[in-house]
């Protein structure tokens, strides 16, 4: 087969960017309060605002502010904008079962007017948010006090027009629509079609088509339960709409296949327009084969001719008009696979990693386990892994490329499997529409890295 | 195979199914309801796991034939309340390792040792205990002491005798793996 082998950059910072530390957002100390464990990380259309959901149903927004005259060659800072409690426990009479509040993913909606809106869900219930900005506040009213208390009106004796006055800025999220109860299974996806007008949301084994607008009712698109529950063999694992062409979108699986659907073929899109599956190379067979072949993430690419899969061990970009096998593949820590038994022992091999594309196709990135990320360049075939750290936490500091001894000696620098920490894990990482700007989520830190070179 | 080889395979396979089952009890209890996603990977591995167990059993003993009493698992339909989708005390599976040791890495060696199931296997079917999770049977010291009740919305499953779709020689694990995921 024809497999690109990406080499590692032989000196230096991997390709011709320089990553350089910006900002990290969270708590410092190491104790890690559950609630504040990041779930999702995922920037806005134009790259000005950076939405984070965390397990504790929260969603803080950052805005990048306005550049920095006096420091040009640093480009600005997220803020926080806005911070709200998205989604709060519920719990499930029928079934005795509590449905967490954790924020499994969210996506923005383009803008149309002055206010931001996304879509945020939990394992159940998706919520369309809108975000507000208010900075001015209206003055002089006829029949109300300032405090709000109504005047009598005997008392009034002219009348004035009440006027505007600016105040502090404030952001107000308000929630505008809520999406229940049409998930029996745990919601895994969430995408926003192009037409921007509907979206679609994934649970393990149905995929459901919203309209934005209407809330009281769904059409199931996607429906793989069997008949009979004993005869499962594959769940839906993530889920995207087409970026460009709104009757297409993909759905990838348990069992390491994708399937490509279109909406006009049939209301039902159980026959897939096309699958994508690599046969499985048989030396690698183990008990855990099935496992790793899960994929965990799908995304397309920005202009929509490839699409790249995440499972355990590796990322594979897939052309969509090749279906037997990807065009690419990476390996992301491939010295991991000696070690699926401990990784199975510990539950790290159940971790679900995502994946991300630059603004314009050419470099991928992903995470990996002791805070360490993963980015492949596709076109210098150059791959690099850096580091999320504090220590590594000057401003503009250039992160070192680090690397892992996979076995034999250890050179200086160089790290060896055995001491990786396998509780540090990046798996939610997000790269900015059009700049080389990153957004990379430890367990409860989101880091903002930026390249050097403009 | 060998049989050196044989018995590190059957050794290995018997912890992954030793972790495996301990890993369906814990999700029970986890926040959020079972994961469907990660019960099927599960019962994936522990499938994996029991044929190659089976498979290298049989390697090693070729002499004698296995009488599985794959029926015990129908008469535990009639007992009151003590349905359970996950039965737990499995003989076939009661290894001496505890979950907290096998989620140790480099603890395998000293996990399963010979006292393990071979006698169980054999017993007949009418010694089997009836109530699976009486006082009487050994519950494996890993699995939680506590009687598993029956979820709202699990199904009992009354699966009359014969009519079972598990084959003769298969063993209880092969009928409980397939019912993890009607729990749903």
């Amino acid at each position: 087969t024809l497999e690109l082998t990406v080499r590692a950059s032989p000196t230096g910072p991997g390709g011709d960017m320089q990553w350089c530390f910006s900002q990290v957002k969270g708590a410092i100390d190491d104790d890690v309060a559950e609630a504040d464990i990041i779930s999702t990380v995922e920037f806005n259309h134009t790259g000005e605002l950076l939405a984070t959901g965390d397990k504790g149903g929260r969603v803080v927004i950052f805005q990048q502010e306005i550049e920095n005259k006096s420091q040009p060659q640093f480009r600005s800072e997220y803020n926080v904008y806005s911070t709200f409690q998205s989604h709060e426990p519920e719990f499930d009479y029928l079934k005795s079962l509590e449905i967490e509040e954790k924020i499994n993913k969210i996506r923005w909606l383009p803008q149309k007017n002055a206010a931001q809106f996304l879509l945020s869900t939990n394992d159940k219930t998706i919520k369309l948010w809108k975000i507000s900005e208010r900075d001015k506040r209206p003055e002089g009213y006829n029949l109300k006090e300032e405090d709000g208390r109504y005047k009598d009106p005997n008392t009034i004796t002219s009348l004035r027009v009440p006027v505007l006055i600016p105040m502090d800025l404030m952001v107000e999220a308000s929630p505008r629509r809520v999406f229940a109860n049409a998930h029996t299974y745990h919601i895994n996806s969430i995408s926003v079609n192009s037409d921007n007008e509907t979206y679609l949301s994934a649970d393990d084994l149905r995929i459901n088509l919203w309209h934005l607008e209407i809330t009281d009712r769904s059409f199931n698109i996607v429906d793989i339960k069997p008949a009979n529950m004993e005869e499962l063999t594959e769940v839906i694992t993530a889920a995207e709409f087409h970026p460009h062409q709104c009757n297409t979108f993909v759905y990838s699986s348990s069992k390491g296949t994708i399937r490509l659907c279109d909406m006009r073929a049939s209301a039902l899109c159980d026959k897939h327009s096309k699958l994508f599956e690599e046969p499985e190379d048989p030396s690698n067979r183990s008990f855990f084969s099935e496992i790793i072949s899960s994929i965990s993430d799908v995304k397309f690419s920005h202009n929509g001719r490839y699409m790249m899969t995440r499972d355990y061990l590796s990322v594979k970009i897939w052309d969509l008009n090749m279906e037997n096998r990807p065009v690419e593949t990476y390996q992301v820590h491939e010295y991991l696979r000696s070690k699926l038994c401990s990784l199975y022992e510990n539950d790290c091999i159940f971790d679900k990693f995502e994946c991300c594309w630059n603004g314009n196709d050419s470099v991928v990135m992903t995470g990996s386990y002791n805070n360490f990320f993963r980015m492949f360049d596709r076109g210098h075939r150059r791959d690099v892994t850096l580091e999320a750290s504090r220590e590594n936490s000057k401003p503009m500091q250039v992160l070192k490329p680090r690397k892992v001894c996979a076995g034999g000696k250890r050179k200086k620098d160089e790290i060896s499997v055995d001491s990786l920490d396998f509780n540090k894990k990046i798996l939610h990482t997000a790269w900015h529409p059009q700049d080389n700007i990153i957004a990379v989520a430890t367990t409860n830190n989101l880091y903002i890295f930026q390249d050097k070179v403009n | 195979m060998s049989a050196t080889t044989a018995m590190e395979v059957n050794a290995e396979a018997r912890r992954i199914l030793a972790v495996s089952i301990s890993k369906l009890y814990a999700s029970r209890t986890q926040r959020g309801g079972l994961r469907l996603h990660r019960s099927l990977l599960l019962s994936m591995v522990m499938r994996s796991a029991r044929d190659i167990y089976h498979s290298s059993r049989e390697s090693e003993a070729p002499s004698g034939p296995q009488p599985a009493p794959a029926e015990e698992p129908m008469e535990v339909g009639s007992g009151p309340g003590e349905q359970a989708e996950l039965p737990a005390p499995q003989p076939e599976l009661e290894p001496a390792v505890s979950p907290a040791e096998t989620a140790e890495p480099g603890s395998a060696e000293e996990g399963c040792d010979g006292e393990f199931a071979e006698d169980k296997e054999n017993r007949s079917p009418a010694r089997q205990s009836r109530k699976r999770r009486g006082k009487a049977s050994a519950a494996p010291d890993f699995l939680p002491s506590k009687r598993a009740r029956l979820e709202p919305g699990e199904e009992r499953y009354a699966a009359p005798l014969g009519s079972c779709r598990v084959g003769a020689g298969e063993s209880l694990t092969a009928l409980s793996l397939n019912r993890v995921i009607p729990a749903f």
